[in-house]
């Protein structure tokens, strides 16, 4: 442990350890731990009148979180937006892979910048406008309907909102850009010479990518799918804009408990959240068979 | 083989059209809505050129409240984040010690959460555990602990290419360590730490999902427009839209110039080096 | 000015490492030395270099530079400077910048230092160089530019890491000779560490050849080296030997009569090894020459020709004698030496104070 601090002073100085010290120190612990464990610790106490806190009935409990097996509408929700953020994933990873692999591996040069550029536009507009111009384009009296209508699809218009497809529809445009960059940047490091080569040795596109790509790509769809899903199922913005009430997001209940300051529900549902979100994440590291240091590459 | 190669390329274009109509198409109808004098957002019925949806946007209050609240955020997210990351980065490339990875895990892990968790553990920290008010300032929190860790992360790419032999160089030449800090690491580290500082500001700018938990009964510009959007809709929310596309569309291709320029001078210098 | 640098039995091991980068060095650099470390690559003697600038402290032993034990005193307060393997010149920087470098942190003032760049850069052959970039520069010229960013801070021991070895080789030569130049005209004590045994050889006052094991094997003026080395490490990696088993039949004086499966051998023997010895014999290919009978050198062994190769100025023929002992020789090609034919059988000599016993300390006798 000594020399752990002595090296630390010969390779910062005095003044940068202590500068080091202080700013992760704080990040650390006042930003990411301590904030968590007080959200878990306000998760495990029953909701009480003022008067009552700190007193005999403020105990630990795991009350809060049995609601969620007791409460058939907020377990269905929940299950809901498992199996929603889920689909959304993938065909964010469908829509993507493609324009991924063009990106990374066919085009170049000033094409390639103009292509980026295009993709980063999106990128910046404020989700919550991506989002408003989906509901224009899903509204009852919206240019889809208007456009089915016109060509005689349909004779009345749609309600496309009524059940969870405009919610997932919005998403998937939503956060496409989280999928496409670190699959572009996970084949962008495949060497060129080895699709030339399996080309060469006879094997089909399909062939190529199966047995090529994907697994050079790995760690890059691994991201992709673990910050599709985390947005998708952390998201409030898209059900309260796209969502009817139908289609309750969890997330919506968190938002509904904090609004009647119920803080210690929310709080235990907020936790459900992030074991879920943690959840998933192992089981990326599984599927695609990649360990956390190769998907911080 | 001649027509499969067609047939690849025809594909490969259809593709690339709906992808990019896919992306576009959705904000180019949002942009049109803005200047249709309907007051109902819509394309059609077109009922004539107006603008006087801006008009009605720029004489919001809460508009302005709004984007004033974002600014000041926005802006001490940088100052806050930005210094943080430089910390980070600088602790996890150059100290090799045991419990790095899983420091590393623990600093890059608010990235890996949703928003909306990181704002209800900060509200609930700041405000019911130590007492400060839910508004602006857990409202920077709350950002910042996310945003810090992508400055932390974009410092330490550049960082990682970082030839130490010129910090051992400055010091066998005698200077000490602030020196070489400020002489030699800084001024390489530099086009990482304006960049951070820019995309600390952008994320501030349009977070919503911590934001809406952590910052109380005060609103941010993404704050007052998610109100808007779920309460009453009106053009002028488009309006705002066409004026936000205006201002991305133009930073990213004054970036994508200077970017060029910059790679551009790089290439010269290599060439007259070989 | 200069100083000297004295190395007392240093031995460096790395923290969580079990093996010895440095074992027990010692040796004493003297003022205005030009000094070369020679080794392997992996025998500690970056290692040690960096021990003398001060990156590191040694495990055990002391440095003392011009008297003064060095110990915790970091490399900004050395009175070396140091030239790295990459250079590493500040790209961000002009050249005039890198080169007052050293003094800027000093607080010397512009003017002074303006005035100082320029000196050095006349005093490496760069005049007018001073505002370029560093990426302009070509590989010869960043040399300079380091060589000349070292010497501003007025060291008193200049310590070099392979400098030149980025260079192509004709670069590389013409550096060697400039190198030899700027240390006569400044006369700092230069401490340069290459795994090149001709640059070592080409450029040193005196020469430190080091074994893998991070020991200093011997210290020794370049010639001396090739020809007296104290052990057998240094006889096989300095220059090309032919090396043979032995054994001491007879110790006459500071001579022996050696036996060999090709039968009795006259040579030096410097370790004054006693008869019944076992030991290792050996001959430069230099030495070596085909000889019509036995009277015509000290030592005669016949052979066949295994294969010849043609290099130009030389000829290396490979030999093959009883008990399968390979024997390189090397014949001037002017003509003087007999063309010889693969296969065919020839007599070979050389002398024998050509000829050397080595063996490693106490336990080769056994």
């Amino acid at each position: 442990m000594r020399s752990f601090w002595q090296n630390a002073v010969r390779i910062f100085g005095p003044i940068g350890l202590t500068y080091i010290s202080i700013t992760v120190g704080a990040w650390l612990l006042f930003m990411i731990l301590i904030p968590q464990l007080i959200m878990i610790d306000f998760s495990m106490r029953p909701l009480l009148p003022l008067r009552k806190i700190g007193g005999p009935e403020d105990i630990w409990t795991l009350r809060n979180y049995m609601v969620l097996f007791t409460n058939e509408l907020h377990r269905a929700i929940f299950l809901k937006t498992i199996w929603s953020s889920i689909i959304v994933t993938s065909v964010a990873l469908a829509i993507c892979y493609p324009i991924s692999f063009y990106l990374a591996k066919v085009t170049r040069g000033a094409r390639l910048g103009w292509l980026m550029i295009g993709l980063i536009i999106p990128y910046w507009i404020n989700e919550l406008l991506r989002l408003f111009a989906w509901q224009l384009i899903l509204a009852d009296a919206g240019i889809l309907n208007k456009l089915l209508m016109l060509l005689g699809f349909i004779a009345e218009p749609l309600n496309f909102r009524a059940g969870n497809s405009a919610v997932i529809v919005g998403m998937a445009y939503a956060y496409i850009l989280f999928m496409v960059f670190p699959l572009y940047n996970a084949m962008e490091s495949l060497d060129r010479n080895q699709l030339d080569a399996a080309r060469d040795l006879g094997s089909s596109w399909l062939r190529i990518h199966w047995r090529i790509v994907v697994p050079h790509a790995k760690p890059g769809i691994a991201v992709g799918c673990i910050m599709t899903f985390m947005l998708a199922a952390g998201s409030i913005a898209a059900p309260q804009l796209l969502g009817s009430p139908s289609s309750f997001w969890f997330t919506e209940v968190i938002y509904t408990n904090f609004e009647t300051a119920n803080w210690n529900q929310g709080a235990a549902y907020a936790t459900v959240l992030a074991l879920l979100c943690l959840v998933f994440i192992f089981v990326m590291l599984r599927v695609f068979r990649v360990s956390l240091k190769e998907l911080a590459q | 083989m001649m027509s499969s190669d067609t047939t690849l390329k025809v594909l490969t274009g259809g593709y690339l059209f709906l992808f990019f109509a896919y992306l576009f198409l959705p904000l180019i109808f949002m942009a049109i809505v803005a200047f249709n004098t309907s007051s109902i957002p819509q394309v059609s019925p077109w009922e004539g050129f107006t603008l006087k949806w801006f008009g009605e946007l720029f004489s919001d209050a809460q508009m302005w409240d709004g984007l004033l609240n974002s600014i000041i955020v926005g802006a001490a997210v940088v100052v806050i984040s930005v210094p943080i990351g430089l910390g980070g980065a600088t602790l996890l490339v150059r100290l090799h010690f045991k419990a790095r990875d899983f420091l590393y895990a623990l600093l890059v892990s608010p990235i890996l959460t949703p928003g909306i968790i990181l704002g209800i553990s900060t509200f609930l920290f700041w405000d019911r555990w130590v007492n400060v008010t839910g508004g602006l300032w857990t409202a920077i929190m709350g950002q910042s602990t996310f945003i810090s860790a992508y400055c932390m992360l974009l410092i330490m790419a550049r960082a990682q290419r970082f030839d130490l032999t010129q910090e051992e160089a400055a010091f066998d030449l005698g200077a000490n360590h602030r020196q070489v800090f400020w002489k030699i690491t800084l001024p390489f580290l530099k086009p990482a730490i304006i960049s951070s500082c820019a995309l600390a500001f952008m994320q501030s700018f349009e977070n919503y999902n911590t934001t809406l938990f952590a910052i109380g009964f005060k609103q941010t510009l993404p704050i007052y427009i998610g109100t808007k959007l779920r309460v009453f809709i009106s053009p002028a929310m488009n309006a705002l839209a066409v004026i936000l596309i205006v201002l991305t569309i133009t930073g990213a291709l004054v970036y994508e110039l200077v970017r060029r320029r910059e790679t551009a001078q790089a290439h010269a210098a290599d060439e007259r080096q070989l | 000015m200069s100083h000297d640098v004295d190395i007392d039995h240093v031995s460096m091991r790395y923290p969580g490492s079990q093996r010895f980068a440095v074992t027990d060095v010692h040796v004493r650099i003297k003022p205005g030395e030009f000094f070369s470390f020679l080794g392997p690559s992996g025998c500690g003697k970056t290692t040690l270099l960096r021990l003398v600038a001060g990156f590191i402290e040694p495990t055990q032993g002391e440095i003392r530079i011009d008297g003064k034990d060095m110990r915790g005193i970091g490399p900004n307060k050395r009175p070396t400077a140091m030239i790295f393997q990459n250079l590493a010149l500040f790209p961000l920087m002009t050249v005039a910048e890198n080169i007052a470098f050293g003094l800027e942190v000093r607080g010397v003032s512009a003017a002074k230092r303006r005035k100082r760049a320029e000196a050095l850069l006349e005093l490496v052959d760069l005049p007018g160089m001073a505002a370029k970039k560093v990426s302009d520069l070509s590989g010869g010229q960043r040399q300079r530019v380091a060589i000349a960013r070292a010497l501003a801070v007025e060291p008193a021991v200049l310590l070099l890491d392979e400098p030149l070895s980025a260079l192509d080789l004709k670069l590389r030569q013409h550096m060697r000779s400039e190198l030899r130049k700027i240390q006569r005209r400044t006369g700092v004590t230069f401490i340069y560490i290459t795994h090149d045994q001709g640059e070592a050889l080409n450029m040193s006052d005196r020469v430190g050849v080091m074994s893998e094991k991070g020991q200093l094997e011997q210290v020794a003026a370049p010639d001396v080296l090739y020809n007296e080395p104290a052990t057998i490490f240094v006889a096989d990696f300095v220059g090309e030997n032919n090396a043979f088993r032995v054994s001491v039949r007879e110790q006459v004086g500071d001579w022996a009569v050696l036996e060999t499966p090709f039968g009795m051998l006259k040579g030096r023997n410097p370790q004054g090894l006693t008869s019944g010895r076992r030991a290792t014999a050996f001959v430069r290919p230099e030495a070596i020459s085909v000889v019509e009978n036995s009277a015509a050198a000290d030592n005669f062994v016949p052979c066949t020709v295994e294969n010849l190769s043609f290099e130009g100025a030389f000829i290396t023929v490979v030999l093959k004698a009883a008990g399968d002992q390979s024997f390189v020789m090397r014949q001037n090609n002017d003509g003087s030496a007999p063309r010889l034919k693969a296969g065919a059988k020839v007599q070979i000599g050389f002398r024998a104070d050509n000829t050397l016993l080595l063996t490693n300390g106490e336990q080769s006798g056994a």
